[in-house]
């Protein structure tokens, strides 16, 4: 390249794509391991509307706004829509999906000890989006 | 060049020309319009997130009115068009031909502009800048979000024109002396950027149209009570928006490319590899959309797909980057104020794009996206890179347009509030952004972190406002009563290569 020695940039170059690759390759394997859902998980379904959370357990129970969990258990919510494009989080699980009105998307999470987190809507959905918040309250095991 | 102030003329011979420095001056001065009202919006949106309850904007409405126009306007009625004013400037100076390809097409180009800002303007949508649906169609309210499709129908068409005259100017009107491989480096990054418009724009411009026609009621593409899909929509408008950032920041590269050589004294490092890392950004910035919809639902697949296909344009990205170090490297450099902006951008760039790289590892983008991190990384892009570099050549070409010099001191005096400002918003957003606080919201719950970080943000907005204001004043003070620059070297720099360009203009 050009009429000099441009040997820096190429080991610079060299450096730049070997981290990029270690960055993927690392991304691509935790992904994998968080992508696998145990078969045990509990399903709970998330219902996502202008401008509030539902949810529904397995057992039929349902809850508006709060959704109370055990700690040690996995759970598999399947997210849905009822209108616009919301984004279910549990921001201190790294619990993120949109919920989409068409689609079903899934995730799991398994949380380790009883507390209170905040739930919220990430996805602009119109007047009130920014109030679209939540409970989760994880309880001590039961047995 | 054109001394536009120093021989007035009447405005309306201006605003009739289709003389390239003319249009490029229309395209500089609307462009500088529309920073400062979609400026002013920021920082009413910035003061009303100090604290938690409502401030002064009335109701969320009017709230996400203003964030939307805000993107909507400083996209695509600042940044875009004020690269335009550059291209046509410098572009056909550059391969030495007298005008534009077609100088008709360049007026009707521009004149498109201003109706489409009065659209958006008029209209205030509340629908974000990217108009989801079925958000945008069941939800958002008429005439607001029609009037922004049609601005928007109207600014792509635009950009094709522009887009087109660009690459023929370059191509086809270049002087027969000149290779291809002599064209400087600015105008290599419009023929990049103008290409990727080509392949790019077309499909939004589709994706509007559907939209509109789900909005009527007479399709549902993108409805699911209809049968459609709304994730078709996200993957259209991607395709378009994830190489539309290139659109933006690949002329700003260019400018820093005029720049810092002059500045450093010194001839660029290495040409070629300027050359090859934008036309490689132009073809690997198609690889990537989908990193914006790793949440939507897609496969492992799918994501670790769009995952490499986005790391893969780092290394084109890095090679800016050392180019601009080797270039400086051992430079006689003088900091004058176009080159604190240069170098202050290419600080900004880096650090924007390690963000970048997080966002793009899947597991990491879980905890980003959607959060002030986001609107921090893409802010260190659009206003710490692209306005910044824009900036920096602005004070760069104001003794050519004006033939006057700018007050140094107040120049320098804007360049380090700005710094500290954009330092100030953006970085602590990506911190906000951590703590988990979701984009476009109006309000926020009294968590003592994010009360925390939102206030150092409105202040640095502040800094930032307060130096927009300072070189407001320079410019419209310099551009009358400044010094008579010295146009065979503002910035006195010495030496014969620094400024290549004919100083007359044939026009007048
Ligand atoms: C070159 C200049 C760049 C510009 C102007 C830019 C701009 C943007 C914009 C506007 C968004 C947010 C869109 C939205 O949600 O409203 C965004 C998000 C994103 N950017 Fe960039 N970007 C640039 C470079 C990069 C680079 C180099 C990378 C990666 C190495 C990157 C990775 C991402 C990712 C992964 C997202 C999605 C984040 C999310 O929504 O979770 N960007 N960028
Ligand atoms: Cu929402
Ligand atoms: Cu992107």
């Amino acid at each position: 390249m050009g009429g000099h020695s441009n040997w820096p940039e190429w080991i610079y170059i060299g450096i730049v794509i070997a981290l990029m690759t270690w960055v993927g390759a690392e991304a691509w394997n935790v992904e994998r391991l968080v992508e696998h859902i145990p078969a045990d998980a509990e399903v709970i379904k998330v219902t996502g509307q202008q401008w509030f959370w539902s949810f529904e357990h397995e057992d039929g129970t349902k809850e508006i706004g709060e959704l109370h969990v055990e700690a040690g258990k996995a759970y598999k919510f399947e997210i849905y829509s009822k209108d616009v494009n919301h984004s279910f989080n549990i921001h201190d699980y790294v619990v993120l999906m949109d919920a989409v009105p068409g689609r079903v998307n899934t995730v799991w999470f398994a949380p380790d000890k009883a507390g209170e987190h905040d739930i919220q809507c990430r996805e602009y959905c119109g007047l009130i989006h920014y109030n679209m918040r939540g409970k989760l309250i994880v309880e001590e095991p039961s047995s | 060049m054109v001394l536009e102030l120093q021989k007035p003329r009447p405005i309306w011979q201006i605003m009739f020309s289709t003389h390239h420095t003319d249009v490029g001056l229309l395209y500089l001065i609307m462009s500088l319009g529309f920073l400062f009202l979609g400026g002013a919006l920021a920082l009413a949106i910035r003061a009303e997130l100090f604290l938690p309850g409502a401030q002064f904007i009335g109701d969320a409405m009017t709230f996400n009115r203003m964030f939307t126009v805000h993107g909507t306007t400083l996209i695509f009625l600042f940044l875009l068009p004020f690269a335009s004013a550059v291209g046509n400037y410098f572009v056909p100076i550059m391969v030495r031909y007298k005008d534009m390809a077609y100088p008709k097409l360049n007026a009707i180009a521009f004149w498109m502009i201003p109706p489409a800002g009065a659209l958006i303007w008029l209209g205030f949508a509340d629908f974000t800048w990217y108009a989801t649906p079925p958000y945008s169609i069941i939800s958002a309210p008429g005439p607001a979000a029609d009037m922004w499709i049609f601005g928007l129908k109207i600014l792509g068409i635009s950009s094709i024109l522009g887009a087109i005259n660009f690459i023929v100017t370059i191509l086809k009107c270049k002087h027969p002396d000149m290779s291809i491989g002599q064209v400087p480096l600015l105008a290599w990054s419009f023929l990049s950027s103008s290409l990727i418009v080509l392949v790019a724009i077309p499909t939004f411009a589709a994706a509007l149209l559907m939209l509109l026609t789900d909005r009527l009621g007479v399709s549902g593409f993108f409805n699911p009570a209809m049968g459609g899909d709304p994730i078709a929509y996200a993957h259209l408008f991607w395709f378009t928006f994830h190489p539309e950032v290139y659109v933006l920041v690949i002329p700003a590269i260019g400018m820093m490319y005029e720049i810092i050589p002059r500045f450093s004294r010194k001839p660029i490092f290495s040409y070629n590899s300027g050359v090859f890392a934008f036309v490689l950004l132009s073809v690997v910035s198609f690889s990537s959309w989908a990193h914006h919809m790793y949440a939507t639902g897609m496969s492992f697949t799918e994501k670790t797909v769009f995952m490499v296909g986005t790391l893969a344009a780092v290394p084109a990205s890095a090679m800016h980057v050392f180019n601009f170090i080797a270039t400086m490297w051992n430079g006689r450099i003088k900091f004058a104020t176009p080159m604190m902006w240069a170098v202050g951008g290419i600080a900004l760039f880096f650090s924007a794009g390690a963000g970048g790289v997080v966002n793009s590892a899947m597991p990491l983008d879980f905890s980003t996206h959607d959060t002030y991190w986001v609107v921090g990384h893409f802010h260190l892009f659009v206003m710490g890179t692209i306005a910044f570099g824009s900036i920096g050549y602005l004070y760069y070409m104001f003794p050519y347009v004006t033939g006057r010099m700018y007050n140094e001191k107040l120049g320098v005096i804007h360049f380090i509030l700005s710094f500290i400002g954009t330092i100030l918003v953006f970085f602590t957003q990506h911190i906000l952004g951590l703590y988990g606080m979701p984009r476009r919201i109006f309000d926020y719950p009294p968590i003592p972190e994010w009360i925390a970080m939102n206030q150092i943000a409105t202040v640095g907005a502040m800094i930032i406002g307060v130096s927009m204001a300072i070189f407001l004043a320079n410019i419209i003070y310099s551009s009358g009563k400044g010094k008579i620059a010295n146009t065979d070297d503002p910035f006195g720099l010495g030496g014969k290569y620094y400024y290549p360009f004919e100083q007359k203009n044939p026009h007048h």
